[in-house]
């Protein structure tokens, strides 16, 4: 009787076992890469809006503070989106023609709000307060990257919980002087945490890592 | 279900009775079955939830079902996959002043219901009225709210309330009403409106009762008519046979140290009941300077003193408890209470014929038929020497009350039940007059009403017109009298013969199917009115939210009948009182009035009225069995029947959801040979009604009790055929009680949901209770009882966690709880709690966060009553954290066990280890997530739960967190009472309190260093962070009970 395998299925069962093994860790690896990576964070894609709003023409071409629109940043935890009557407040005075501004006009003619497209997108078991982080010296940037570079808004940072807790775990990494924290140049002095320690005792900040701090 | 009930073990009374007199069985039990140890019992007890009935019934086969899950599974796979929904965000276009997206707005207005205005503070997200709180500066709430308060703004959502106008059935408008209100207006004009009427509910809003009385001037021929179900008929009636003219009754209970209630109930409904309950239990909350129980030093382990308040006792009283000294050196940290020989209570005597939560708190309760009641307060104001009143018959105890009211005169009262006859409340008069109570505990005013008057003989009048051809319009405006009236005046065939009808209401309901007109009414928090308070106090109704569905309010069908069509209910209230209030500045008193939620000045000033002894006589001797009639203790006269909330709230007495019943003493159902569910025939006064029996201890013998407000036939999705239709058996010359009542076994069997089986706690004597001799003698009775199992206290292999910021803790003091449940539902409103129907609740599945558990004690035919309410314990050592096998139950650093849903994989591991049943799993999508006009309804601030995840009483976190990110902007430490969670808020005695246990001055800490403090089964050692307040009773030592 002859011999059912030849010599060469000794390779083909290495090079299979070899390949299964790098198979099964390339999936793991392209699983991990779509789920951490842009298409599932949105990091860096630009959503589309009604008005194509640029952030870096109203804050650092015409040095508009982010309160002016994000009204309630530092009181709710909401910052707040800006009501049409905001915009019309110089828009009915310049660019009042400009086609590209038909839809907030169409707003205020017909009473109708603008639906902008959410950018920064918690999900819903997640309870986030602007007005302490704001308070506690917690800066714009901080989070939402460098808006005044932005001349459309994407998101900088993927706000998984990963990224909350570090800086919940460690907020001396990142905190900054209160009177900073709209400033969006800010940059960090080079003994950020030395400095970022004497600012947590300062401000009495919190390392809050319980669940029921964000989660309810 | 049918399952069930052919597998129910029937009771055999005698032995359970001879059980209870032996002392066998439970010393506090929750139902017969608990006492006999049924297999029902028995199966609830091993398991939480006992049913395992599958909740999928489809007779899908095995293959089909292979072939679903192999798709769903596929999908599943892909459906992980994808990314967050987009979203979308709309700013206002003009954003309003004031507004701050994110912050709750709170408004003032004012509930009315039976005639009685309530303050309230409403609170509102982005102009969406979410949650009902009591208003503190109203004199009627003090802060508190009750659960038809609490529920009201479910009933703002509720989707089928009435939506348009109807004519005959047909979608109309508003207008066209109008057009038609003209024309009738213009023939009545012609014979000066002898034939128009108009029925009201119980009036008592200033604005209406003026647009009413102007238009009488207009038609003088006209006539107007209230009908109220559960009026209060016969406090009119009394007070007309004792005084000669109406009046409104106040009780002063702070000052009343002997309190006799007859039949009262007044702890959990009628005029004022939030006020009363307040008064009641603030002489209740007994703070004595008694050190803690002193435990010799090998017992306390290290790090850890006795009792479970030992924050304030290390940080306070350290340098004592460190060393062995003798417990009298640590009394002085205590010096906030006083001595526990001079503790004193007031006594509370109810009588009663069906248990109540004022039963339940009165120091001695006797258990009389509905006759017996009249006839005792008959004896009692002969006994007290009330001229012109001879007794039939004399109650045993009657000397003794009478010689414990006399010892108090001046600082002791009467009350009366409002379903009580004329005669009861006229004796009550005589008898506070008598014992010098009046201008001291109880005090008059002019009636609240804008006409006070005796409601029956109105609607009886009307109906006769109605019947003679002589009435050509009638607009109802408010109420149901087609489901409400009593069967004997027969309202559906006197409407009949009017030719025009129309009718204003919430729902288009049972009265405006035989309508030819429909208005849908306004809810109150979209509309403006006024109200006044049990003490004539006047508050503006200021809507929250614009009518949903364009409803109108009875002030706009008056308008348009004075010809001023277009006059919104804004200006209505506003004319009224800038010609009323008489005011020069009016702008500021308006504002002020609104901002604040009260009119300033406007309660009614106390009146003298002398008692007129007027010949009251004695109800004719009852023949056979006797039968009371009562609005239902949750959903009223049927007026809040379609509110799930309210459904499934399980009644204070019987902890019954989704169901009325007859309820039948043990004893008189052993004779009749009954069992609870056995479906019973009714006869009484040639009609009959067919309900099921529920057989509950401490119920009067020979009597059975019905209540209003279920049996509905077009109420709406969630009510309608349910329960029984007590109305159908209520008749006119009696609308209280009435005897000669036949009852008979049809052999059909009903099903009852209750919640008294479910999450017990075996027999390991949660409630404890002393008597103030007891308290005086053994003031630690609470924790040191003589049979409390010598364990290793406190024996664990850790050390102690340290928490050093706060350290979040809660007391309920069982001395204050009168049961009322308004906290159940001001829960169920702030956490999004999900309503699960009845059959879900058979199962043990209902999701309430705090409970009231309602506890028998003694006998069966005449047993003591205690409420306990129980949230989570929030065990320092939870069980349940120990066995979740994913972290979603975890301690905070506050000492919070947290819930966290996205983790929870739903294995029920922790349910099944928490001693206390206070975890609620989402068996089903209960949470209504696809009712549009529910989602406005939502607290913003709470996660909506969804199928599979546990859930439980969280502190409230959600007021915890905003009041510390609060505190932290200001760089301070929250303060004691910034954080009140929803059930505390809505508690009428203030027995339940919340703060934090590391600052020894806080409250929260002082009451749990009190000697009553106890914990629920504290030989588990897990440490609970909710300890409660032990009961005193204050029994009079010369009545000798059973």
């Amino acid at each position: 009787m002859s011999q059912i395998f030849y010599r060469g299925t000794n390779t083909i069962a290495k090079v299979s076992i070899v390949t299964i093994v790098f198979l099964v860790g390339a999936l793991i690896t392209a699983a991990y890469i779509l789920g951490r990576g842009s298409y599932n964070s949105d990091v860096a894609v630009v959503k589309e809006q009604p008005v194509p709003f640029s952030h870096k023409h109203h804050v650092t071409d015409d040095g508009i503070d982010c309160r002016y629109c994000h009204t309630s940043v530092e009181t709710s935890h909401y910052a707040g989106l800006p009501a049409t009557e905001i915009c019309m407040s110089c828009h009915s005075q310049i660019w009042s023609n400009a086609n590209i501004l038909e839809p907030v006009r169409a707003s205020w003619r017909s009473g109708e709000s603008i639906a902008w497209t959410r950018v920064h997108d918690l999900p819903e078991f997640v309870y986030f307060n602007h007005s302490i982080h704001v308070n506690k010296g917690i800066g714009c940037a901080s989070c939402h990257g460098r808006v005044d570079q932005m001349p459309l808004m994407f998101k900088v940072n993927t706000l998984y919980m990963n990224w909350c807790l570090d800086c919940h775990r460690e907020p001396e990494k990142y905190v900054r002087p209160r009177e900073q924290v709209f400033n969006m140049a800010y940059v960090p002095p080079a003994n950020q945490i030395e400095f970022g320690r004497k600012l947590v005792a300062e401000y009495h900040i919190q390392k809050l890592t319980d669940c029921y701090t964000c989660h309810r | 279900m049918s399952a069930k009930n052919s597998e129910k073990t029937a009771l055999n009374l005698d032995q359970l009775r001879a059980r209870l007199e032996q002392g066998k069985g439970p010393q506090y039990w929750r139902s017969l079955e608990e006492v006999a140890e049924t297999p029902e019992f028995q199966a609830f007890l091993e398991d939480e939830f006992a049913d395992r009935t599958p909740d999928w019934l489809d007779p899908a086969n095995r293959r089909s079902f292979l072939k679903v899950m192999g798709a769903s599974l596929a999908l599943a796979g892909l459906a992980a996959c994808t990314k967050q929904p987009k979203e979308v965000i709309v700013p206002y276009v003009r954003q309003p002043e004031e507004f701050v997206p994110g912050r709750p707005l709170f408004y003032a207005t004012a509930m009315t219901m039976n005639g009685v205005g309530t303050g309230l503070l409403v609170e509102s997200h982005l102009g969406r009225p979410t949650k009902v709180e009591g208003n503190p500066d109203h004199p009627g709430s003090l802060g508190a709210t009750d659960y038809f308060q609490q529920a009201s703004v479910l009933q703002l959502y509720d989707p089928d309330r009435s939506q348009v106008v109807l004519n005959r059935g047909r979608i109309s408008s508003w207008i066209s009403f109008q057009s038609a209100l003209a024309r009738e207006l213009a023939e009545a004009d012609l014979d000066k409106g002898a034939g128009f009427r108009i029925l009201t509910e119980t009036v008592v809003s200033p604005t209406l009762g003026s647009q009413i009385q102007d238009f009488l001037q207009l038609l003088p021929a006209a006539k107007w008519h209230q009908w109220e179900p559960a009026g209060r008929h016969s406090a009119f009636s009394g007070a007309q046979a004792a005084f000669g003219r109406p009046v409104n009754t106040i009780y002063n209970l702070e000052n009343a140290d002997v309190i006799v209630s007859l039949d009262g109930g007044f702890l959990a409904c009628g005029p004022g009941n939030l006020r009363l309950a307040h008064d009641f239990a603030a002489r209740r909350h007994i703070l004595t300077n008694t050190q803690v129980p002193y435990k010799p030093k090998e017992d306390r382990q290290e790090g850890y003193q006795p009792g479970p308040a030992a924050p304030y006792r290390n940080q306070a009283a350290t340098h004592v408890l460190e060393d062995n000294s003798p417990p009298q050196q640590v009394s002085q940290v205590y010096a906030l209470g006083i001595s526990p020989d001079q503790v004193t209570q007031p006594r509370m005597y109810s009588v009663e014929a069906a248990p109540s939560p004022t039963g339940g708190m009165a120091d001695h309760r006797f258990v009389l038929k509905p006759s017996e009641i009249e006839a005792f307060a008959f004896a009692l104001a002969a006994e007290l020497g009330v001229s012109g009143v001879t007794a039939t018959s004399k109650h045993p105890a009657i000397p003794a009350i009478a010689q414990d009211l006399k010892a108090h005169t001046g600082r002791c009262v009467v009350i009366p039940g409002d379903f009580q006859p004329p005669s009861v409340h006229a004796l009550a008069h005589l008898v506070n007059a008598a014992l010098g109570a009046a201008g001291k505990t109880v005090t008059y005013t002019d009636p609240i009403e804008v006409r006070a008057e005796d409601q029956l003989a109105s609607i009886k009048e009307l109906i006769g017109e109605m019947n003679a051809g002589q009435v050509k319009t009638l607009l109802i405006l408010g109420g149901n009298p087609l489901y409400t009236v009593p069967a004997d005046l027969d309202f559906k065939s006197a409407l009949d013969k009017v030719p025009f009808r129309a009718h204003l209401a919430l729902y288009n309901d049972e009265t405006s199917e035989y309508c030819q007109w429909h208005v849908n009414e306004a809810h109150y928090l979209e509309t403006w009115s006024d109200t006044r308070a049990f003490d004539g106090t006047v508050s503006f109704v200021q809507p929250l939210i614009a009518p949903l569905y364009d409803g109108r309010t009875a002030n706009e069908i008056f308008t348009t009948l004075a010809g001023e069509a277009d006059k919104s209910p804004h200006d209505i209230v506003r004319e009224h009182w800038q010609t009323a209030s008489k005011s020069a500045d009016f702008e500021t008193y308006w504002q002020t009035a609104l901002h604040d939620g009260i009119v300033p000045n406007t309660s009614l000033a106390p009146i003298t009225v002398a008692a007129k002894p007027s010949a009251l006589t004695h109800a004719p001797a009852p023949q056979g069995l006797e039968i009371q009639f009562r609005p239902d203790p949750t959903i009223w006269d049927g007026a809040f029947s379609n509110l799930g909330w309210l459904q499934e709230c399980p009644k204070p007495e019987t902890k019954m959801t989704w169901d009325n019943a007859i309820w039948i003493s043990p004893a008189t159902a052993e004779q009749h040979g009954i069992a609870t569910g056995d479906d019973l025939q009714i006869k009484y006064q040639g009609r009959a009604i067919t309900g099921a029996a529920f057989l509950l201890p401490g119920h009067a013998n020979d009597t059975v009790t019905v209540h209003f407000g279920y049996g509905r036939t077009r109420g709406g999705k969630v009510c309608d055929e349910i329960g029984i239709n007590a109305y159908l058996l209520q008749t006119s010359d009696a609308p209280g009680q009435g005897s000669g009542v036949e009852i008979a076994k049809t052999g059909g069997t009903h099903y009852f949901s209750t919640t008294q089986h479910t999450q017990t706690m075996e027999s390991r004597e949660p409630v404890r209770t002393a008597t103030l001799e007891e308290f005086k003698k053994e003031p630690g009775f609470a924790t040191e009882k003589e049979d409390d199992k010598p364990l290793p206290k406190y024996l664990t292999l850790y050390p102690d966690y340290k928490y050093e910021g706060y350290k979040w803790g809660m007391t309920i003091d069982l001395n204050a709880c009168v049961g009322c449940s308004s906290c159940v539902i001001a829960c169920q409103a702030e956490n999004n709690i999900a309503v699960v129907g009845k059959a879900e609740v058979g199962k043990g599945r209902h999701m309430h966060w705090i409970r009231v558990d309602r506890y028998f004690k003694g006998t069966m035919d005449d047993p003591e009553l205690y409420f306990q309410p129980v949230p989570c314990m929030q065990c320092e050592n939870a069980p349940c954290e120990l066995v979740c096998p994913v972290a979603a139950t975890i301690h905070s650093g506050e000492g919070i066990n947290q819930m966290v849903y996205n983790r929870c994989v739903g294995t029920r591991y922790c349910s099944n280890n928490c001693p206390y049943k206070v975890r609620r799993f989402n068996f089903l999508l209960y949470s209504d997530w696809s009712t549009e006009s529910y989602y406005p309804l939502r607290n913003p601030d709470v996660t909506v739960r969804s199928r599979g995840v546990m859930e439980k009483c969280t502190y409230c976190i959600q007021r915890i967190n905003a009041a510390k990110i609060e505190s932290e902007k200001e760089n301070r430490r929250i303060r004691d009472g910034e954080i009140v969670p929803a059930c505390a808020q809505a508690c009428p005695t203030r027995a339940i309190t919340f703060g934090d246990i590391n600052d020894p001055k806080s409250k929260v800490a002082q009451l749990k260093a009190q000697i009553r403090n106890y914990s629920l089964l504290e030989e588990l050692n897990t440490r609970p962070r909710t300890t409660y307040l032990a009961r005193l009773r204050n029994p009079n030592p010369e009545i000798e009970k059973g």
